[in-house]
């Protein structure tokens, strides 16, 4: 950033009024967005739904296809790029992003090792340890 | 003086930089203010979240998501909410748009609101029969985190509610400024954000609940 903060005067006219209210959304954007978000809500519900492939697989097409539909809702409602607020938000958004992975993935795994490990026992299997 | 200028700076011409302070106008740096908000509001989720993959399977006994979960029910709300987005982008567009009307940007937030109502209404339906057949949150740790996680979710969508029914009235008494600009982004912000989260709701809780 100290390139950007570095800038000689002259170019600091480029971000004069500050009044534009961020990026804004196009009509065809929320469309393209919207008709994504129903074909990737849609798969996943009839694929649970009807049971048409097994468990695993569909396990994973539905996960795989809300990461992408977060995607798609960022990109075409929120407006996300790497250089809105000068690279700033997609870093909050990159650091926010780590700390729930951390939070999720931790979570689950150190608690099903407790679950697997830490199961109570009765006194009977106690003594036969 | 005037010898030693570009003596100094070894012949290249000297760069000067504006280090004073510069005037930031109000409402200049709020997208990215509110952008923070979200961030912080998307880990209190990350953490619901992580509360009920941990406690999702402890059913003490009781009913699981198959016999719980009606997923028709659960599109529908997706849906609405879906369609909400839809509105309140229209909503802005229209807002963009030179010489926009309030009253065409109030309709668009109106159906917008009617939208969420719908979805605010079918969750407060699923959870009263939950809760009448004896599937409330004090019935196992599953059901707890459950009604905690997709509870915050409606909290915020409610409140999101009350927000937009404030700006409708706003627009009517001041019109269309650059402060009601600020304030329906904001808005706008919230609202896809709900439905960014909603879209983990209804995969990790439903689905995956209804699939395992």
């Amino acid at each position: 950033m100290s390139a950007d903060t570095l800038t000689p005067a002259a170019t600091h006219d480029d971000h004069a009024g500050h009044d534009d209210t961020g990026p804004h959304g196009t009509l065809r954007g929320y469309l393209i967005g919207f008709v994504l978000s129903v074909v990737l809500t849609a798969i996943p519900f009839a694929l649970v739904m009807s049971g048409y492939l097994d468990p695993t697989s569909t396990a994973i097409i539905v996960l795989g296809m809300a990461l992408v539909q977060i995607v798609v809702h960022m990109v075409f409602f929120l407006h996300m790029t790497t250089r809105a607020e000068g690279g700033w938000s997609f870093l909050a958004l990159m650091f926010t992003l780590v700390v729930v992975i951390v939070t999720l993935a931790g979570s689950i795994w150190v608690m099903y090792h407790m679950n697997a490990n830490m199961m109570p026992m009765s006194p009977a299997a106690m003594s036969q340890q | 003086m005037n010898a030693q200028t570009h003596e100094d700076f070894g012949g290249a011409t000297p760069v000067f930089y504006d280090l004073d302070e510069h005037d930031h106008p109000a409402g200049g740096s709020t997208a990215l203010g509110f952008w923070m908000y979200l961030m912080s509001d998307c880990l209190i989720f990350a953490i619901l979240f992580a509360c009920y993959a941990v406690l999702g399977h402890s059913y003490a006994g009781g009913p699981g998501p198959k016999q719980l979960f009606e997923l028709p029910l659960v599109a529908l709300n997706t849906a609405m909410l879906l369609l909400s987005s839809l509105t309140y982008g229209f909503a802005m567009l229209t807002l963009e748009r030179k010489g926009a009307s309030v009253r065409a940007v109030q309709g668009w937030l109106a159906l917008t609101g009617l939208f969420g109502l719908a979805f605010l209404c079918i969750e407060l339906y699923e959870f009263s029969h939950l809760i009448h057949e004896g599937a409330g949150p004090q019935r196992s740790a599953f059901l707890s985190s459950f009604f905690t996680l997709v509870g915050t979710h409606g909290l915020h969508v409610t409140f999101g509610l009350i927000w937009l029914a404030t700006l409708i009235v706003q627009l009517g008494t001041h019109g269309i400024g650059p402060d009601n600009k600020r304030r329906l982004m904001c808005l706008g912000m919230f609202w896809h954000f709900l439905d960014v989260i909603w879209i983990g709701v209804f995969t990790i809780v439903y689905l995956m609940g209804v699939l395992a």
